[in-house]
């Protein structure tokens, strides 16, 4: 239990940081509630000139919009700040948390967790809140549980894959936004219908990496839409496991990547 | 005053034009060097790009098949893929994030530092971004547009006129994106914390320049006054939409020309503010 | 207290071999240490820039694995007992911080009471003690970004010494700071060191720590240990002389020696010499001196460590 105190501690102290300069703060939650916005906004402005994308309608591709909005705030404010990792290393950071009796990712997590995003949450649960507004959802306890399952499993898959986007740095200091490419370019490859995308790209990011199951999946099957794409719709139950399997990869290679940096130095 | 001058290279009206020449492109040098040292990060910023390239391509072209006429703002898919690839390119000469250098020298007061020197930041802070936006037109572009072409049809262009307006629209962009930063960072001498303003500038920056759609999708009043009323387009749709020939010639051209103005409105916005700021300086001794 | 034996640490650097190839070389940082340390010593662990200083500290604290050998702190292995070791040690490391950059001093202190798990009571009195001994009081209330580097380092001193540690490792602790500052700590350390229920090991590049502070000192380079002992063992070793410098009416009489000692200086028109004392005690040399010539002034200069220790690297890094 004191290990719990202590990170709640740390919790403590970070909101003391945060809130030191409160018109900053205030200027930074804004903005950022502002940043999910504007992803949301895309989608309005893109099906302003078609009707249909990817065989989609605006409220369908919402549905997704939504599950990945909601999923991707949720990890983006827990672990997001993971990607100072990098920092960390460069400048021997590292060691100081090293120095310390709690484990390294949480203390990672505590120290810079981004506050500034906390608003980001609203937006992102308003947007899910929107698109089952404006679909015609046929409720079953399934379908219940999956809505609550599925931004969840997203949150956990996406905290996973900011894990191990981070992790690069340990092998490779240098490594800047190579991560960007799978953390900011997932979050925007799950907001619209996967039927958008070429054949070997979606193959690789939907199956491959996972990103299939965190909302396009999940929202054919809340919709009660066959997949165009053929997986049969108790696919979208899978979002826990494939969630799952990626926190399971990413806890492998954040120990590995420890082990790495304690043999190597930074 | 002439011969103390000589040692120390300047700027300034009083010594000949060849020799602030030669200080400048001295400065455009070392902004060159400095980013020819981060060759792992370029590396894997290129990576990222290309990422994004496929995300934003893939999305626009299925957004052109379901359009009416396939041609949503009035560009066919070929155009679509080449504003996305040239502007996954285009990104990084024009620099629209990550630039916080000067924001960061006044908070810590090394700002001093800049402004003992015989020449103004701005002079000095542009010549160093012009030598970062060649280093990035050298290395950032190619690949992207490389990959683009591999994997899609893109657009090339059939008037003769597109290249070297092209060339000027890409120069415009690159000062005009300086000057807009170059402002958000001098907010640091009146806040002391430009987070704020930078946050807000890269959160809006990237979308109303085009980055993450074009915006001739938006509704035409929003267009216009965009590009009336902001200088944000200057600094990526309107270099793309002159490349991709979106527009007869005439209107081509205008469009560069209005792009000028706001490269020159906003630089001689950041010179008035950055003196405003040194005169603050000097009354409040920082 | 601390043990190590036949410490290793190999690094893999890349080296350029031709124009494109690189080349991949293990490099020893640290090549074979083997030292022991006592409850209560305070060792200083000195070295020029990548002798292997900091590399050891890590695989003391646990931040390094060791490629070989045997290190064990507090009875316990550094990397794989990682947490409980830091519950028993403290690090400061002169560079990276501690502390909570954007907080009072104060509440760094006070998360760190829970970070470390320590009961309030022995934490409230420990912060007193070092508050009285190092003058925290001013900017106990002070965000740490806005302290002075010397405050700083008064504040992660007692950051590194709120759980009672048993060890307290320090890394180059006056660095970069003033006169006064260094004053401070090297006097809160020696107190510290007095008390005797802290183990001490520190690096630093200023030997006037080591001088004030340690009775022990370790001198690596090149990954090795190339002297452990006391500072008058070094300078026996290392032939340093203590001088007698004498400020005089006249000039020395040409032909003039003092026996068991050499002139290796004449200065200011041959009214001020010194001598390097050879064989001879600085009291029999005063004596014969005084009898010899009319002094006006004279004084014994104590042999500098920064020659010993220049000397030392320069022959280490000669030999093959």
């Amino acid at each position: 239990m004191g290990e719990w105190r202590a990170y709640a501690a740390l919790f403590g102290g970070r909101l003391r940081s945060a809130t030191a300069y409160r018109t900053s703060f205030a200027v930074e939650l804004v903005t950022n509630a502002a940043g999910t916005l504007i992803d949301v906004v895309t989608v309005f402005v893109l099906y302003r000139a078609a009707a249909s994308v990817g065989g989609f309608t605006l409220d369908e591709a919402l549905m997704m919009t939504g599950i990945t909005a909601f999923a991707f705030v949720l990890a983006d404010l827990t672990v997001g700040n993971i990607d100072q990792l990098e920092t960390y290393v460069r400048t021997g950071r590292l060691d100081a948390v090293l120095v310390r009796p709690l484990a390294v990712l949480p203390q990672l997590m505590l120290a810079d967790l981004p506050l500034r995003k906390l608003m980001r949450l609203a937006v992102g649960i308003s947007v899910l809140g929107l698109a089952l507004g404006r679909n015609d959802i046929d409720w079953t306890p399934a379908r219940a549980l999956l809505l609550v399952s599925a931004p969840v499993s997203g949150a956990v898959f996406f905290g996973a894959i900011f894990v191990l986007s981070a992790a690069t740095a340990f092998w490779w200091v240098d490594s800047g936004k190579l991560g960007h490419g799978f953390t900011y370019g997932g979050r925007d490859f799950t907001s619209y219908p996967i039927t958008v995308y070429g054949s070997w790209f979606r193959t690789a990011f939907a199956y491959a990496l996972g990103f299939g199951f965190v909302s396009y999946q999940p929202a054919l099957t809340l919709l009660g839409r066959p997949d165009p794409l053929g997986l049969p719709s108790w696919a979208g139950y899978l979002s826990p496991l494939v969630a799952l399997a990626a926190v399971s990869v990413a806890a492998v290679v954040w120990r590995s990547g420890v082990r790495h940096y304690r043999s190597t130095g930074s | 005053m002439d011969a103390l001058d000589a040692s120390v290279p300047a700027i300034s009206p009083r010594r000949p034009i060849s020799a602030s020449v030669a200080t400048f492109r001295a400065l455009v040098g070392s902004g060159f060097r400095r980013y020819a040292t981060y060759r792992q990060a370029t590396l894997a910023g290129t990576f990222t790009n290309i990422v994004f390239g496929f995300l934003r391509c893939y999305v626009l072209l299925a957004v052109a098949a379901g359009a009416a006429g396939g041609a949503p703002g009035g560009y066919d898919a070929r155009q679509l893929a080449t504003f996305v690839w040239v502007g996954q390119g285009l990104l990084n000469v024009v620099g629209i994030w990550g630039w916080a250098d000067l924001a960061d020298r006044i908070r810590t007061g090394d700002i001093v530092a800049d402004l003992v020197r015989p020449i103004s930041p701005v002079t000095a802070y542009l010549a160093a971004d012009l030598g970062r936006a060649c280093h990035a037109l050298l290395t950032r572009v190619g690949p992207p547009v490389l990959v683009g072409a591999l994997f899609f049809p893109l657009a090339t262009p059939s008037r003769w006129q597109t290249v070297p307006l092209f060339a000027v629209s890409v120069l415009l962009a690159v000062i005009g994106s300086f000057a807009c930063r170059y402002l958000i960072n001098a907010t640091a001498y009146w806040l002391n914390d430009a987070r704020g303003p930078l946050a807000f500038w890269t959160l809006g920056s990237g979308v109303l320049a085009g980055l993450y759609f074009p915006l001739r999708l938006l509704p035409e009043w929003a267009t216009v006054t965009l590009w009336v009323a902001t200088p944000l387009p200057g600094l990526l749709q309107t270099p793309l939409d002159v490349l991709i020939e979106r527009d007869p010639p005439a209107l081509q051209a205008g469009l560069v020309a209005l792009q000028a103005v706001w490269a020159v409105v906003m630089l001689a916005l950041a010179r008035w503010v950055q003196r405003r700021a040194e005169r603050r300086l000097v009354v409040q001794g920082g | 207290m601390i043990e190590m034996r036949e410490l290793r640490k190999n690094f893999t650097v890349r080296v350029k071999a031709g124009r494109l190839r690189r080349e991949k070389r293990e490099v020893a940082a640290v090549d074979g240490v083997s030292l022991s340390i006592a409850r209560g010593e305070m060792v200083g662990y000195i070295g020029p820039n990548g002798a292997g200083k900091s590399t050891t500290l890590k695989m003391l604290t646990g931040v390094l694995a060791p490629t070989s050998g045997e290190v064990s702190v507090c009875g316990l292995r550094p990397v794989p007992q990682r947490t409980r070791l830091a519950l028993r040690i403290g690090v400061v490391f002169g560079q990276r911080s501690q502390l909570w950059w954007d907080l009072p001093l104060r509440e760094s202190f006070r998360l760190l009471r829970h970070v470390y798990r320590v009961p309030a009571a022995e934490h409230a009195a420990r912060l007193r003690r070092c508050q009285e001994l190092l003058d925290l009081g001013d900017f106990l209330d002070t965000p740490v970004r806005q302290l002075s580097l010397g405050q700083r380092m008064r504040g992660e001193l007692t950051a590194a010494l709120l759980h009672g540690p048993e060890v307290l490792f320090l890394d180059e602790p006056t660095i970069g700071l003033d006169v006064v500052s260094k004053q401070a700590v090297r006097s809160f350390l020696g107190e510290l060191g007095r008390a005797g229920d802290v183990t001490l090991v520190l690096t630093t590049h200023d030997l006037a720590d080591i001088e004030r502070l340690c009775r022990r000192l370790v001198v690596i380079d090149h990954g090795h240990v190339v002297h452990d002992g006391t500072i008058e063992q070094l300078h026996a070793r290392y032939g340093s002389r203590r001088r007698l410098v004498a400020d005089l009416d006249t000039p020395l009489p040409p032909g003039f020696t003092l026996p068991g000692a050499t002139l290796t200086s004449t200065e200011a028109d041959g009214h001020r010499v010194t001598f390097t004392l050879e064989s001879i005690a600085a009291g029999a040399a005063v004596a014969a001196l005084v009898g010899a010539v009319p002094v006006r002034d004279l004084s014994v200069v104590e042999p500098e460590i920064e020659d010993v220790v220049a000397r030392l690297y320069t022959d280490v890094s000669g030999a093959p």
